[in-house]
This record gives C-alpha cells, sequence and structure tokens, in this order.
C-alpha cells in the first residue's frame, strides 16, 4: 500500500527516467528518428511504465494513511421515490462505526454538477435515479462500513418513475427538476433552405443502447483531514480543478482549503469527469477528523458515473439522381437521465456531426436532451458524436443502396474537404482528408481470412462463437462495411478552454535538469509521455521529469475531448520555449555576445548564428533556476445562436475511418469481427506507439459498442451492473487493427498535432453494423446488434 | 484468523484476517502486496491472477483459508528492487507498449508469464485463448499480443533478461 502521508519519493505515480531515452518498438518497423532521442516523433518509453509491470504504481484504490477509515455509500434502490425517513440509529450504534452522515450533515452547498448544480450530494427529499447516494458512513474496517451502509434504514415511497425520454419531453409528464421541465437543452441548427425538396429520399430511425465507460480501476481516493480545517484529496480523476471548485462549495470552503492530487487512474473514457466520492470521503474526513479512504466495488462502480447518452434518431436524405446530397434533415433525442452531468454539451455535439463529414447544403437538425429517471448520463469517449455516427453512415448506405452506387464512392462523391461549410456555418479552414482517410481504407488490403464453408475450416476457433464449437462454418456470412466520423477536438462553443504548464530548469546533482508541473490527468493514455517528449525537444540539456500532477499549478482543463496534447502539450512547449529563450539571454549576458541569432542545439549546447558553439554546458547559466509558468490557449470559439446554431463553435476537426469485415453465423446471430481496417489523421504522430495505442483501443470501444455493450436499464433499474452481464470485448473479441496513419498538420496546433483518443471510437461502430447489413442484408437499426436482431430482423 | 503460506519463495503468517476475506484482499490488505488488482471481485476480469501452487487463478476467488499452506506467486516476485530491475514479461510489456492505465497490467503479465512457461512458443489463436480471462479496456490488446510475442521471441533465442526475482518455471 502507498503511505499518502509519507513524503518518501514512492508516493509519485510515476517514477523519472533518464533522458535520452532509446525508443524501442520490437512488433513495428524501427521509428524514424526525428530530432532529439526521446524526443517528439519518437516512440519514447513511459515513465510510469516500469512502476505499471512491477506492481508498484500507487492506484487511488491502493493508498494507505495512518489511522485510516473506510467509507461506504447507501444508494437508493428505486429509480424515483420520495425519502419519507433515515434512520441512521441502528448504524451508528455498530462496534466500529465513526460516522453515518446524510444531507443535513453536508457542510455546504447541498448540489453540485458540471453544467449545472443539480445533484445532491445526498439527496434528502427525492432520489430521481436508481443508485443515488442518500447517506454515508465511515467505519474501521471496510466489511463493517458496508455492513452499517445496510443497517442504514431508508422509507421510501415510490413514485412512477419516468423512464421514456419521449414521454417525458410530450408535456404530459411530471418535471422531474422543479421549473427547468424535462428538455434539458434542444439544439436547433438551421442550415441553408428548410423547405427544399430531392428526387431521392431516405429515411430511418437509429438507435444507440447506454454504453459504459468501464474502466478498470474504480471509483476510488483518500482523503486527508488538514490542519486548517481543509481537506487534501488524493483521488483518480479527469479534471482536478473543476473537481476542486465543486468540492470546495459543497464542504463550505474557500477553493485554497481544498488540495488535490492525483492518484494513479485505472482508466478514465469520460467517466471520471463527474464527482464520485470527492466530497463524501471529505465529509467524513472533516467529521471524523481522520483520514477517509474510499473504494468502489464493480457493482458500485456501474452507479458511481455517468454513462453514454442512450440515443434515438430520425433522418431524411435528400439527393440528387447522381447522389449529391441536397438536404439532410434529423432529429436526435438523448436520454440524459435524472442529472444535467455535461449533457448540454453532448447534445450539442451530436447536432453539429449528426450529418456526418459530408457538404450538404441544407440541414435542418434538432438535437434534444431529456431529464429521465434512468441513470445519468455523460462524458464518454466521442461524446455526441458516437451516436449520430450510427445514424449518418447507415443513411449514406442506405441512400448508395438506393442511387445504385457503391457505398465508399457516394461517400467520396459528398466528402467534407478543406473550405467545407459545417451546418453551423464554420468553415472548415484546416485540413479534413475525408476522401482521402476512406480511399485508404478501402485499398488496405485484405488479410488472409478463414474460408467460410461448410467444414471447410482448419481452426472454429477463427469462426463466430469460437471454442463453443456453435458452427463449423454452416449459415456463416461474411461482410464487409465502412464508417467515416468525426468531431471536435477541444472544448467548444465559447467555453474558455485552457491548461496551464510551469516548466522550471535547474541544476541537478548531474547537470541540468528540467521539470514539468501540470494538473492535466495521466489516465493511461500517455500525456506524461508526451509531456516529457516536449520537454526533451524543446530544452535538450538533461533529463525531463514531470511532477505529479495536483492543485498547486493552474488548471489544465479534462482530460477529454482528444484534448490534452494539443492544449497541455500546447503548454508545456510554450513554457519551455520561454524557459529557452531566458537561456539564450543569460547565455549571451555570460559571454558578453549579442542575443540574436543564437539558439539552441538538439545536442544541448548554445550555438551562434555561424553554428559555432558558444557554450556547450549550460549549467553555469543557471545559479538560480529558470521558471516559467503560462497558461495555453487555442483560437477562440463561440455559441451557436439558439435559433439557427449558427456560430464558429469548435476549434479543431478530428477525421477518421473504418472497414469492417465481420462473419455471421446467421442462425444464432453471432457477429465475429475478423478484421478492422482504419485510417486517421493525427496531424503529428508524436509517440507512434502510443498512438497505435489509441486507435486500437478506441476502436476496441466501438467493436464493444457494435456487438455488446449495453447498461440493461428496465423500469429505471439497471439490471446488469457487473462484469459477468455488462460484456466488454475480450482478446478473443478484438482482430488486429490495420492503420494508416496520416499526418497532415493542422498549423494553428502544437507540432500540428491533432486529437487522436476519440475518432477510433467514432468510426468503429458504424463499419461494423454496415459489414453485418451486408452479410445478412438485415436492416440493423440499433447497436448493439442483439442476436434477435439478426435472426428475426427483416 | 491467522493464515501461515509461502508468497513469492519466502513464508508469511498473515494475522487478524477476517474469515471472510479472499485471497486477494488478504494479499493487498494483510500482506502489503496491491500489485495485484481488484477491479471486479467476481473472476470475471483477471485483474488479480496469481499463480497457486504453480496454478493461474484469480485472488478473488480464492478463500483466504484456503491459501493455508499453498506456494503463491505474485506479479511482486517477478521483479527484483532495482527500478530497471523487471522480469522478461514484465521488460516485454513496457518494449510492446502493452501498458496504458496499467490497471490489468499485473494479472496479465502473470498470464502470460503462465502461459509461456507451459508453452513457449504459442499460436495467436492459442494466446488469445490463454488470455480470454483478463479484460483490457485501454488497449485493445494488439500491443499485449505483441508482448506475449515478443517475450516468447526472446525466450526462445536467449536474450531474455534475467529475473532477478525468480519467476517459476
Amino acid at each position: 500500500m502507498t503511505d499518502v502521508t509519507s513524503t518518501d519519493a514512492t508516493t509519485t505515480p510515476w517514477t523519472t527516467i533518464p533522458s535520452p531515452n532509446q525508443p524501442f518498438a520490437p512488433a513495428h518497423p524501427a521509428q524514424p528518428h526525428r530530432g532529439v532521442p526521446g524526443g517528439v516523433g519518437t516512440s519514447a518509453r513511459r515513465p510510469d511504465g516500469i512502476p505499471k509491470v512491477k506492481g508498484e504504481f500507487a492506484y487511488s484504490s491502493d493508498l494507505w494513511a495512518e489511522g485510516m477509515l473506510h467509507g461506504a455509500t447507501v444508494r437508493s434502490p428505486h429509480p424515483y421515490a420520495r425519502i419519507v425517513s433515515i434512520d441512521t440509529s441502528v448504524a451508528k450504534s455498530m462496534d466500529g462505526v465513526r460516522a453515518v452522515l446524510v444531507a443535513d450533515d453536508v457542510p455546504g452547498a447541498k448540489v453540485y454538477g458540471m453544467e449545472h448544480d443539480d445533484q445532491p450530494v445526498l439527496a434528502w427529499d427525492v432520489v430521481r435515479y436508481h443508485g443515488e447516494s442518500v447517506a454515508i458512513v465511515a467505519a474501521e474496517d471496510p466489511e463493517t462500513a458496508r455492513r452499517a451502509a445496510d443497517a442504514v434504514v431508508v422509507s421510501y415511497q415510490e413514485l412512477d418513475p419516468i423512464v421514456d425520454p419521449e414521454f417525458a419531453i410530450s408535456g404530459d409528464a411530471p418535471e422531474l427538476h422543479e421549473g427547468t421541465g424535462n428538455i434539458t437543452r434542444h439544439v436547433k441548427i438551421r442550415h441553408g433552405e428548410q423547405d427544399v425538396s430531392a428526387p431521392v429520399v431516405v429515411t430511418g430511425r437509429y438507435e444507440m443502447g447506454m454504453q459504459d465507460q468501464a474502466f478498470l480501476g474504480p471509483e476510488s481516493g483518500m482523503v486527508l483531514p488538514g490542519v486548517d480545517g481543509g481537506v487534501d484529496i488524493f483521488v483518480a480523476t479527469q479534471w482536478m480543478h473543476v473537481d476542486r471548485g465543486q468540492v470546495a462549495k459543497c464542504l463550505g470552503l474557500p477553493e485554497d482549503q481544498v488540495r488535490i492530487t492525483l492518484a494513479g487512474v485505472g482508466g478514465a473514457f469520460g467517466a471520471r469527469e463527474d464527482l464520485s466520492m470527492q466530497v463524501h470521503a471529505s465529509m467524513l474526513a472533516l467529521h471524523t477528523n481522520r483520514p477517509v479512504r474510499m473504494v468502489y466495488s464493480r457493482e458500485e462502480s456501474f452507479f458511481g458515473h455517468v454513462h453514454r447518452h442512450p440515443a434515438w434518431m430520425e433522418y431524411e436524405h435528400g439527393a440528387t439522381e447522381e447522389g449529391d446530397l441536397v438536404y439532410v434533415k434529423v432529429r436526435v433525442l438523448l436520454d440524459g437521465g435524472a442529472y444535467t452531468s455535461s449533457s448540454t454539451a453532448v447534445a450539442g455535439n451530436a447536432g453539429r456531426f449528426s450529418i456526418g463529414p459530408y457538404e450538404c447544403p441544407n440541414a435542418t437538425i434538432d438535437s434534444i436532451v431529456a431529464y429521465t429517471n434512468n441513470p445519468p448520463c455523460g462524458a464518454m469517449r466521442g461524446f455526441g458524436a458516437v451516436q449520430v455516427a450510427l445514424g449518418h453512415e447507415a443513411q449514406m448506405d442506405k441512400l448508395a443502396a438506393k442511387l445504385g452506387m457503391d457505398p465508399v464512392d457516394l461517400r467520396i462523391r459528398n466528402a467534407m474537404s478543406q473550405g467545407s461549410v459545417m451546418p453551423t456555418g464554420q468553415v472548415v479552414h484546416n485540413p479534413a482528408p475525408v476522401r482521402e482517410l476512406l480511399e485508404a481504407v478501402r485499398d488496405a488490403p485484405h488479410r488472409e481470412l478463414p474460408v467460410v464453408g461448410e467444414r471447410d475450416v482448419i481452426d472454429i476457433r477463427q469462426l463466430p462463437g469460437g471454442a463453443a464449437n456453435s458452427t463449423h462454418g454452416e449459415d456463416v456470412r461474411r461482410g464487409v462495411g465502412y464508417g467515416v466520423g468525426f468531431k471536435n477536438v477541444g472544448f467548444a462553443e465559447g467555453f474558455d478552454d485552457y491548461s496551464t504548464a510551469r516548466v522550471t530548469l535547474s541544476r541537478g546533482a548531474e547537470g541540468p535538469i528540467v521539470s514539468v508541473h501540470h494538473a492535466a490527468s495521466e489516465v493511461g493514455q500517455g500525456l506524461v509521455t508526451i509531456c516529457m517528449q516536449i520537454a526533451r525537444t524543446e530544452l535538450p540539456v538533461g533529463p525531463a521529469i514531470v511532477l505529479p500532477a495536483d492543485t498547486q499549478v493552474g488548471s489544465a482543463g479534462s482530460s477529454s475531448a482528444s484534448r490534452q496534447t494539443y492544449m497541455t502539450g500546447g503548454a508545456v512547449k510554450q513554457s519551455c520555449e520561454l524557459v529557452r529563450s531566458e537561456l539564450l539571454d543569460r547565455a549571451a549576458g555570460h559571454v558578453g555576445v549579442a542575443r540574436a541569432g543564437l539558439r539552441l542545439a538538439d545536442d544541448g549546447t548554445i550555438r551562434n548564428a555561424a553554428d559555432g558553439i558558444l557554450l556547450d554546458d549550460v549549467t553555469e547559466l543557471l545559479s538560480t533556476p529558470i521558471e516559467i509558468e503560462r497558461e495555453f490557449r487555442h483560437r477562440e470559439t463561440f455559441p451557436m445562436d439558439p435559433e439557427r446554431g449558427q456560430g464558429d463553435a469548435d476549434v479543431q476537426f478530428a477525421f477518421a475511418a473504418h472497414r469492417a469485415v465481420v462473419d455471421v453465423d446467421a442462425g444464432l446471430g453471432i457477429v465475429r469481427v475478423l478484421d478492422m481496417a482504419t485510417a486517421q489523421d493525427v496531424g503529428k504522430a508524436m509517440n507512434p506507439q502510443q498512438l497505435e495505442g489509441q486507435i486500437e483501443g478506441g476502436t476496441s470501444h466501438g467493436v464493444g459498442l457494435a456487438l455488446m455493450e449495453e447498461i440493461q436499464v428496465v423500469g429505471g433499474k439497471v439490471r446488469n451492473p457487473s462484469f459477468t452481464d455488462y460484456l466488454i470485448p475480450t482478446v478473443l473479441d478484438m482482430p488486429t487493427v490495420q492503420m494508416t496513419i496520416m499526418e497532415l498538420g493542422d498549423p494553428e496546433a502544437p507540432y500540428g498535432v491533432r486529437g487522436v483518443g476519440e475518432p477510433p471510437s467514432i468510426s468503429s461502430t458504424p463499419a461494423i453494423a454496415a459489414a453485418v447489413r451486408d452479410a445478412t442484408g438485415v436492416a440493423i437499426t440499433r447497436v448493439p446488434i442483439r442476436p434477435d436482431d439478426i435472426v428475426f430482423g427483416a | 484468523m491467522k493464515v501461515t503460506l509461502r508468497v513469492n519463495g519466502q513464508t508469511v503468517e498473515a494475522e487478524g484476517v477476517w474469515p471472510g476475506a479472499s485471497l486477494l484482499t488478504m494479499l493487498r490488505d494483510d500482506l502489503e502486496l496491491p500489485g495485484s488488482k481488484n477491479a471486479c471481485e467476481q473472476g470475471e476480469c483477471g485483474s488479480c491472477s496469481v499463480l497457486m501452487d504453480g496454478e493461474l487463478v484469480c485472488a478473488c476467488l480464492v478463500q483466504a483459508g484456503q491459501a493455508e499452506g499453498r506456494d503463491i506467486r505474485t506479479v511482486e516476485g517477478l521483479s527484483g528492487e532495482g527500478d530497471g530491475d523487471v522480469g522478461d514479461v514484465q521488460q516485454a510489456f513496457l518494449d510492446a507498449g502493452g501498458v496504458q492505465c496499467g490497471f490489468c497490467t499485473p494479472g496479465f503479465i502473470m498470464a502470460v508469464d503462465h502461459l509461456l512457461s507451459h508453452e513457449p512458443a504459442p499460436s495467436d489463436e492459442t494466446t488469445r485463448e490463454a488470455l480470454s480471462g483478463n479484460l483490457c479496456r485501454c488497449t485493445g490488446y494488439e500491443k499485449i499480443l505483441d508482448a506475449v510475442r515478443l517475450a516468447a521471441e526472446r525466450r526462445a533465442d536467449g536474450s531474455a533478461v534475467a529475473t532477478t526475482g525468480g519467476a517459476q518455471r
């Protein structure tokens, strides 16, 4: 266990590695060396890799402190109910129980939220979803805490839950939040002519189930009561500064008395953007004046975070006989569940990206998100663009079929490119290689695949059903499908999006050392590696280290929206450049030459305009350290106007395409994905090995969404909160992903980078749905595709 | 209760173990070996994979008392004290990029180590079957498969790094 009260170096979630670090990528051709060893463009190793493989990395569930208590949460078994009474007397009287707290014990604001303060810290009057927090307990050991939570007697008067979002917004349903109606947001986008007709029309209705992020490391953390009456929080989170604001408000403390340090994060994917145990453990720590640890079980984790919004989508596409889009009409309905979370931003994305990366002169788009008594939904990888990609891509296939065109040709014919206009009126100023991506996946080589045919198979493990021995090849049909998608990188719609980095160049025991300090969450994506690579590239004078992320430096924004390499990477680059400039100033003064023409070379020497070495060691310039802390901002974005949705809402777009090849056992409805080919423009491959990992991992989320992942909500109740019943892809479900990486470069972004985390999760799902359609002839209008949909589908 | 067992080659006594505890809880909370991870507590994810008398088990499905007198190997037993002192499978995960958030990594490493000790040159189909009890949410598995291929190659050509911790073969 990692003692968080110790100042020992092992409390830092990752260790430092010396620079230069030798890149090594065994399974792929050696990566070209570009510039500084271990710098930008190399497959530098993760600095947290060694502790992770040794089992020494301190995840948020591994923390320990002397005298710590264990927290547990009492949660509502009902999706909608009035709380009649809460009796904590039995729980409080149990041996080893140190606190039992309810809503009245919340010291400050009783509600919080990412966008609206509408979610109770602890429910007092009404519970609005299955699993909502009602009371919290601290005890000497986890088992006593759990039993005490069970001993809290909450008397409920059950209410009829509103579980159908269409009913919720119909006007006939009661309001779930007083005075707000049940429409959380209605995004209207009106582009071009609104009453336009076309000779060829296709319509469709599509549906997406509720996906879970299913990170492996459960919500957890430790809170230490501070001597100043504040709290020190060690937690796995995506955005500690927004956590801090919410926690401080709920505790009634000034923000500087809420100090947050990132503990090791076991995956995130959007699920750690909202608070989980932060306020609860803080309340228990302040109440007992003892450290409190809270670790959710897997079952509790399904209730402890928001999920991907389920969606119901209606599309109408009009086109010319030649296949040019004339208009698109879309209505997207998202189920936001009981509280807002980031629903309004998700609805904005679902609207802006609803017609896909295509040029279309006319569009009528309505994206609506509703309050219901279902589990709250919010951020998940792809954030609104995932839902609509199922719809716009199914429609393109349908239109191609009606026109008798090849589906890829139809897409290419209508593909957005640099200079295209979004439905919001925004001009796409930077490369938008939609045609090139589609061509790349269409032309990707087909792998050698198992031969389909009755008893004509070498290894049944390669067939749908695999070792379950459900077919030997009979009734197995192959299909190929395509998908392309896009979304924004960074925060949109006028949000003041920035990141902060503090870079210090100082003299260490063995020479100059570069320290990078930021508050950005390393969630597994490899941001710490990227920041070190940038520091090595910009300041190649000694080893670079990345300090633990905490609130002692300014906000980095969230590790979401595929934004951290752009934003925190940009902040690190900018601060490094300023440090370098100061270093050159000092060099000029030290040697007594003019500053102009001096530069810091890749070998760490300072050279003059004639490339002669002025100084081969900068150590002597560092009698005092050089420290720079700056905020980095991307180009300003603007709100969409409420009536027509017009506005330059986005800073950067990221595109990806997939081709899926599937075998379907048509008799049993079992699908096996044989091959995924993808193409993505990444602007700049900052770390090729990590990049591949993002694309492979993102694709696996799309495979899961297409074929197996759905939170089953029946009457507002979650029926499958476990990894036995909520299935995510195993190594048997994931094919090798072949990929084409394009580096077209966004001139506005640091190094030309384009966010890479989300696009693979957008285009993979519709490609698989298309492949299953191709194999079976079944319409497939819903994901995840269930066996019944195939066997009994039309 | 008190449990006496061998862990990573040393005989240890765990005192005051809650009788309802799993081997995983005992390792993590009583024996201060948090390398084995708890991600599902019902044997679905493999994050807590350890070797018990040489067999791969989910530590969350073994009662602490069942480990009495047994020989347990955990991820901590595959490496030495030094920062770079890691076992060959661990090194292969680092080199192949098989680690992202890393929560599944200790379990995968135990499963791969077990696989390669029985099947030094597994086909991809065999590897996939052997690792199908371990969930990873970050990597899409390809880099983990790369790590298996790399570790197998290195063992075959004798270039595997020494395993100071003495992984059980």
